[in-house]
C-alpha cells in the first residue's frame, strides 16, 4: 500500500519561505492570499496491506525521522 | 587530551576542526567515519564538524543524527563526555536531542558567509572560560539554516540556567548584527551539564593568526585548560 506523510511547520513557527511565496503570488496579481505555509510530502510504499498495522509503523517513522517534532507536525494518509 | 572529529559524507570543515584541535592539544585529533559504531577509548572531546552531511536531505543534520556512530556519541555525552558541534554539527546535535531547539532556514532566505560578532554570554563552561570576562569576539559564519528556534518555556530555562553561550551582536557589543533571525540572537547553547556546546559560527576557522585572527582559539584553549585541571 501507499502512504503519504504531510510534514508542516507548527503554528507559530515563522515560515520565511511561505512568506516569500505569498509575496511572489501578490506580485503576480493574485489578490486575497492572506498566508502561505510551505511543507513537504513524503510518499512511502509499504509491503503491509493492513492499515491498522501500518499506522503505528508510520507514526514511529514520523516520530523518529520524518518530522522534527520540535518545529513540525505530521499527518498520515493511507490508501 | 584526546580528541576526535566525526566525519559524515558531506562534512567539509572536518579538516579545519582537526587542525584546530591538534594545534590546541598538541595531540593529533582522530577522524572517525560515521559508519563506525564504536569510539576509541579514552576520548576527552568529540567534535561534530560543519558541512552538509548527507546533502542536507530531509532536514539539515537529520540523516547524520541517525548515523551508526551517533548512538555512541550520545552515550558518550550522557556519560558526561564533552561534545562540540559547529554549524552542521550543531544541527546534528539538535536533531539527536542532545541540545534543545532546532535550526531553521535563515530569515533572509539567503546563505550567509561572513564574519559576525559574538557576545560571550557566559564564561561558566569549558568552551568559554578562556574568554575571561566575556566581551565581544569575531568569528565567521557560513550557513543557510542557522535560525535558532526553541519553545518559550525552554528559552526561559536556557536563560535561567545560563546556558546561552554566545549571542550575535554588533562590533561594539550592542544589540543587532543577527545574521539569520535566530531567536534571542542565540548563536550557541550549552547542555544542562555544560559539556555539550552547539554553535553556528566557526571558531576553528579563526584559530590561527595566519587565517586572519585567533578569537576562536580561546574556545579550544578553554577545553585544554579544563582537561588539564580535571
Amino acid at each position: 500500500m501507499k502512504a503519504r506523510i504531510f510534514v508542516t511547520l507548527k503554528n507559530g513557527v515563522l515560515d520565511p519561505q511561505g512568506q516569500a511565496i505569498a509575496h511572489a503570488l501578490g506580485t503576480l496579481g493574485f489578490d486575497g492570499v492572506s498566508d502561505v505555509r510551505q511543507g513537504k510530502m513524503i510518499e512511502i510504499d509499504l509491503d503491509e496491506k493492513d492499515k491498522t498495522k501500518a499506522e503505528p509503523k508510520l507514526t514511529e517513522m514520523c516520530e523518529k525521522l520524518l518530522a522534527n517534532t520540535v518545529i513540525e507536525n505530521y499527518r498520515i494518509e493511507m490508501d | 587530551m584526546k580528541t576526535a572529529v566525526i566525519v559524515f559524507p558531506g562534512s567539509n570543515c572536518d579538516r579545519d576542526m582537526e587542525v584546530a584541535l591538534t594545534q590546541a592539544t598538541g595531540t593529533p585529533a582522530q577522524r572517525i567515519w560515521h559508519k563506525d559504531s564504536t569510539l576509541p577509548d579514552g576520548l576527552d572531546l568529540i567534535a561534530l564538524p560543519g558541512g552538509f552531511s548527507f546533502g542536507d536531505y530531509l532536514r539539515c543534520g537529520a540523516i547524520g543524527a541517525r548515523s551508526p556512530i551517533m548512538k555512541s556519541v550520545a552515550e558518550f555525552a550522557n556519560r558526561g563526555g564533552h561534545v562540540l558541534g559547529v554549524c552542521n554539527g550543531f544541527q546534528v546535535l539538535t536533531e539527536t536531542g542532545l541540545l534543545p531547539g532546532a535550526l531553521m532556514m535563515n530569515a533572509g532566505l539567503k546563505f550567509v558567509c561572513r564574519d559576525v560578532h559574538l557576545k560571550v554570554e557566559t564564561t561558566d563552561s569549558p568552551y568559554t572560560r578562556a574568554y575571561g570576562n566575556g566581551g565581544v569576539i569575531r568569528v565567521p559564519v557560513a550557513h543557510h539554516e542557522g535560525n535558532y528556534i526553541v519553545d518559550d518555556a525552554t528559552l526561559e530555562t536556557l536563560k535561567a540556567e545560563d546556558r546561552i553561550a554566545f549571542t550575535y551582536c554588533r562590533p561594539d557589543g550592542t544589540e543587532g548584527g543577527n545574521p539569520n533571525g535566530a531567536m534571542a540572537d542565540i548563536a550557541g547553547v550549552l547542555s544542562g551539564n555544560r559539556r555539550v556546546l552547539g554553535m553556528m559560527p566557526h571558531p576553528e576557522r579563526l584559530a590561527d593568526p595566519r587565517l586572519g585572527g585567533e578569537d576562536g582559539a580561546k574556545l579550544f584553549k578553554g577545553l585544554v585548560d579544563t582537561m588539564a585541571t580535571a
